[in-house]
């Protein structure tokens, strides 16, 4: 069986894409190759990526196409015969089809009797068809970011092609890409092999040769070791650890071919700065990674990552390079921390002004009113209140709150953050506390950013929560009335990512999870003018897509749960029932903690025959009132009317109602969610019976109207927790 | 390429060998060595030689030495790593030979680098000038975890596509003699180096009262009255310059040769650079708030690419011609 290798040489990709690029090329050729019948069961495919190449090798393919015969539909019959003689369409659809006239056939399909022709089609070799075809495959390379380099412009790339090595076994695939034609020839190591071309013989000596120019072309391989070389340089300090950090051991991984590490130190007195800003010069500037001691404390090392080998006199000379680098940007952060503490946080208030927030919206001096404003709706919203009213407690927590969201985004105008913006939070926390403000307004500033990632933690205090709450959800109401929702893959504002932290901190926030929810924070962003154009329900809904692409990533929930959770009463307003009968329409307020925990119940529930019974009868219900609506016929005004010809089926599901409704809402509030599900599945044998039994669509306008109100009561107690009619379809 | 001239190894270059090295090195790669461009600018991109040679297709290369003025990056000379105006070695290869980056190595070599004994990465760093409608895509150059050299493939300039592109490489001069001469501050660099007496000359000695007296105005003195009404003097010229050249390139009765060529469109550009030093001022004094930035980039920006059009234009043959 066949072996072929397939090497495109770059100048230096991005290192953030080659990983996908390097994962996209093998399975280009793999699907080529399955497409192409080049395919075997001892197939194997294996991909290579250095920041000058990406490869694909695979090892037991076919060397040709099996030949095929393939039936050719032409004419119809009445067409291509004349009383039994050919007339001109059939012999023109023979010779077409490269067969004798006497050699067709006729098939009777579903429009008739059709003449058709079996054609052999001799199979392709696997170097033809490779060469043909891979070059549009290399062309269909997603990238986010392209470019053109050639006279012309005939192609887009991430950078410049300079070569091509594509082999099958030992001959050359004569394939053309970006004006260059593939050979047997790669390169090594700019400076450690040099300019001279490295011949490729075979697809097995692929791995060796390009080792023996000073490339390692399995990325795993090197990141295996970087890491193992990472320890071994860590090893030259007793007691140190480096600091994991899996994102920047990819990084260096896609900027070297030939790893190596180097140790080198700094003045102990820079440990005086703050750990997060020495680490983010380190790491973020230049890519190092920082030794710690056992309890985690900086240690005055750090490692880089070359993407050479050299002797020690060599290895003398980069180390103090580097060193030289790191000691002049650490000088920098301690001129800037010295130079920022001239002006207070408070003072630099009024500097916002100056800052754009976005051009729509002002300054961040705007920005910072509306988040104060904001922050103080949302603590009057908490239910039950966060302190007494009237307590000391309470006015010393709503100042501070207040403090963080008037000086949180002050950092902005610190040469700090104007040098170093992904530390814009964290430094203001960092002066906050330098300048002897509160702890907990230090801790609320340095978190208000929070969580900026999927992966980040939250807020640490109820504060932070706040004004991390504030911060995020004005912005979001905010554009959504200038207009700017993300659409689509578009989201240039971040506005989705901003949703997905209000979710998660209403969600898993200990301070803030049972006394908020989804409805009290939209509310505490919309001013009291802005109640336009269905500003709240755009805001409301962009937020209920946020809650059930939360449950579906963190929860692992079902879709079908996650809509059901989603469209509930509690999740979306807080009107409690829909229809006010039996006086059980009493409003109770959930946080969004125990909506998520009821989502992971119901999603472990869902499998029994139980629920799906009730929530095949709940949709039958939802489609009755829906085409109830649909035909204009009216219900529910007035609310429930106990008639004189109540059947008695009709009576046990009123009655039924209103025993689950107050089971479902007390169990609910107290974190029964099992007993929750267990009272809307005990609604089933009633509401069977009701539908065997009741006709409701009856003719006389009263009795219908009453049946069709009872039923649209019992579906919104149901509906108060779960919309069950979703579940019908899992 | 011969091996490093070795008495260069050992004893490093002065600020001024540094810059006859790479004068010498793109001289004998077929660049045309031209002066700094003597008007103010704030990256040698913006030198008309870079910004309006890399439009249409004729192949051109240049190489100068264009100090960048940064009115807010000024530090009264104080801070031994940051300047007003520093001094951006600049190469333009249009188009972009194939072994450009191969060359790019050899002039590190031909500055006393020797690449064995150092740790070099292209690390992605795009550049954009949205005050210059221009981009491209490239690196930055780490030399031992410093950042040496921006290589940049342009893409588009004054919003126009380029077509053949042109490889963009910026030195920056200062850093990469620090680097050399390995010392800690700017201002401690050997600049010259007296041949009969060997007493040295430093960057401090040459440049320190640029850097204190243009802080003080820069960021104190500059009459920010006055800057608006200068700016908006060259742009109303700039305009007129441009209005009267678009009309006379889009008439095709009004197209021969002579006329075409007499369209003074390079003062038009030394205009338009003055109103992007003079934002820089304004910028530096704080003077422009959050509202009137945009618009006043966006007014530049109108100058630049109506520039760069005609100038286009300009180099086209009149279809009648």
């Amino acid at each position: 069986m066949p072996a072929f290798l397939l090497e495109i040489g770059l100048e230096e990709i991005p290192a953030g894409m080659v990983a996908a690029a390097q994962a996209e090329l093998a399975e280009r050729v793999h699907k080529l190759l399955v497409r192409e019948r080049l395919t075997t069961d001892t197939l194997q495919a294996m991909s290579f990526s250095t920041p000058r190449r990406l490869a694909v090798r695979v090892d037991g393919l076919l060397p040709r196409q099996a030949d095929m015969e393939e039936e050719i539909v032409g004419p119809s019959l009445k067409v291509a015969y004349k009383d039994d003689v050919p007339t001109p369409a059939a012999i023109a659809f023979a010779k077409k089809s490269g067969v004798e006239v006497s050699a067709l056939q006729t098939i009777q399909n579903a429009k008739g009797e059709y003449v058709t022709a079996t054609v052999r089609r001799a199979g392709r070799s696997a170097a033809d068809v490779l060469t043909g075809l891979l070059p549009a495959e290399i062309a269909g390379i997603y990238w986010p970011k392209s470019m053109y380099w050639r006279s012309g412009k005939p192609e887009r790339f991430v950078r410049p092609v300079r070569w091509l090595l594509a082999l099958l076994d030992e001959e050359i695939l004569p394939l053309e890409f970006a004006g260059v034609r593939a050979d047997e020839v790669s390169y090594g190591h700019r400076v450690l092999h040099g300019d001279q071309p490295i011949v490729v013989h075979a697809p097995r000596e692929y791995e060796e040769k390009l080792a023996a120019a000073y490339v390692q072309v399995d990325s795993e391989a090197r990141r295996h070791r970087i890491r193992k070389a990472l320890d071994a340089a860590t090893r030259q300090i007793s007691g140190a650890r480096w600091r994991e950090d899996e994102e920047l051991v990819e990084i260096v991984t896609h900027l070297t071919e030939w790893p190596t590490v180097l140790l080198g130190n700094f003045e102990k007195e820079h440990l005086t700065l703050p750990a997060e800003i020495l680490v983010t010069v380190m790491r973020d500037h230049q890519k190092y990674f920082a030794l710690e001691d056992e309890n985690k404390n900086l240690l005055p090392y750090f490692l880089a990552v070359l993407n050479m080998e050299v002797d020690a006199a060599g290895e003398a000379i980069i180390r103090h390079g580097n060193e030289r680098v790191l000691r002049a940007r650490f000088n920098d952060a301690r001129f800037f921390w010295d130079v920022d503490q001239k002006i207070p946080l408070i003072d630099r208030v009024e500097m916002l002004k100056n800052v754009t927030f976005q051009k729509d919206l002002g300054s961040y001096w705007d920005k910072t009113q509306r988040n104060r404003e904001v922050a103080r709706q949302i603590i009057d919203q908490f239910d039950p209140p966060i302190f007494d009213a009237d307590s000391v407690k309470f006015k010393t927590f709503c100042s501070g709150v207040d403090q963080a969201a008037l000086l949180a985004k002050t950092d902005l105008t610190t040469e700090m953050v104007k040098e170093f913006t992904e530390l814009q939070g964290v430094v203001g926390g960092l002066y906050a506390k330098a300048q002897r403000l509160p702890d907990g307004v230090a801790r609320a500033i340095a978190d208000h950013y929070k969580p900026t990632s999927q992966e980040d933690s939250l807020p640490r205090t109820p504060a932070g929560s706040i004004v991390a709450l504030a911060d995020k959800i004005s912005t979001i109401v905010d554009m959504f009335a200038k207009g700017f929702q993300p659409t689509g893959s578009k989201d240039p504002f971040a506005l989705r990512r901003a949703g997905n932290g209000v979710v998660r901190i209403l969600i898993e926030n200990e301070a803030v999870r049972d006394a908020l929810d989804l409805v009290s924070v939209v509310e505490a962003a919309l001013a009291p003018n802005s109640m336009n154009n269905g500003l709240y329900e755009n805001a409301m809904n962009f937020m209920l897509d946020r809650l059930e692409s939360y449950l579906r990533e963190y929860r692992g929930v079902r879709l079908q749960v996650a809509r059901a959770v989603r469209n509930s009463t509690i999740a979306h307003n807080r009107r409690g029932v829909e229809f006010r009968f039996f006086g059980l329409d009493e409003f109770r307020f959930v946080g969004c903690g125990k909506i998520a925990e009821f989502a992971s119940v119901l999603n472990v529930e869902i499998g029994s025959p139980e629920i799906y019974a009730i929530a095949e009868l709940l949709k039958r219900t939802v489609n009755i009132l829906r085409q109830a609506k649909e035909r204009q016929i009216a219900y529910g005004k007035g609310g429930y009317i106990t008639p004189h010809q109540e059947q008695p089926e009709e009576e046990r599901l009123r009655l039924k109602t209103r025993e689950i409704q107050r089971a479902i809402q007390d169990n609910y509030s107290n974190g029964k969610y099992t007993e929750v599900i267990m009272a809307i599945a005990s609604l089933q044998p009633v509401l069977d019976a009701f539908f065997n039994t009741v006709m409701v669509m009856v003719d006389d306008p009263v009795i219908r109207s009453n049946r069709l109100t009872l039923l649209a009561g019992t579906e919104s107690v149901v509906r108060w927790a779960a919309d069950f009619s979703e579940l019908a379809s899992i | 390429m011969a091996a490093p001239i070795s008495v260069l190894t050992k004893t490093p270059l002065t600020f001024q060998e540094l810059l006859f090295q790479l004068q010498q090195f793109w001289a004998s790669r077929g660049c045309i060595l031209q002066q700094a461009y003597d008007v103010e600018v704030g990256a040698g991109t913006m030198s008309p030689e870079t910004f309006l040679r890399v439009l249409g297709p004729k192949p051109f290369r240049v190489a100068y030495a264009q100090p960048s003025r940064r009115p807010a990056d000024g530090r009264y000379g104080q801070n031994p790593n940051r300047l007003f105006k520093h001094t951006q070695m600049q190469v333009v290869l249009k188009p972009p030979p194939d072994d450009i980056q191969a060359l790019y190595l050899k002039s590190l070599e031909a500055i006393g680098i020797d690449l064995r004994q150092h740790d070099v990465k292209f690390e992605e760093d795009n550049w954009e000038s949205p005050t210059l409608g221009a981009w491209g895509i490239g690196w930055q150059v780490m030399l031992d975890g410093l950042e040496i050299t921006q290589f940049t493939y342009f893409q588009q300039c004054g919003g126009i596509d380029l077509d053949p592109i042109a490889g963009e490489i910026t030195y920056g001069l200062e850093r990469i003699a620090a680097f050399l001469q390995d010392v800690d501050s700017i201002y401690d660099i050997v600049w010259a180096r007296e041949p009969d007496t060997g007493r040295e000359v430093t960057y401090g000695e040459v440049r320190l009262a640029d850097e204190l007296q243009f802080s003080v105005y820069n960021f104190e003195k500059a009459d920010v009255e006055k800057l608006w009404q200068h700016f908006k003097l060259y742009e109303e010229e700039c305009q007129s310059l441009l209005a009267e050249a678009r009309g006379r390139l889009g008439d095709t009765e009004d197209s021969d040769a002579e006329s075409r060529s007499r369209l003074p469109l390079l003062a038009a550009f030394d205009l338009c650079l003055k109103c992007s030093h003079l934002f820089n001022l304004l910028d530096a004094r704080g003077a422009i708030s959050v509202t009137e930035r945009v618009g006043v980039i966006a007014r530049i920006r109108t100058l630049a690419v109506g520039v760069a059009k005609a100038y286009a234009a300009q180099q086209t043959q009149p279809v009648n011609a």
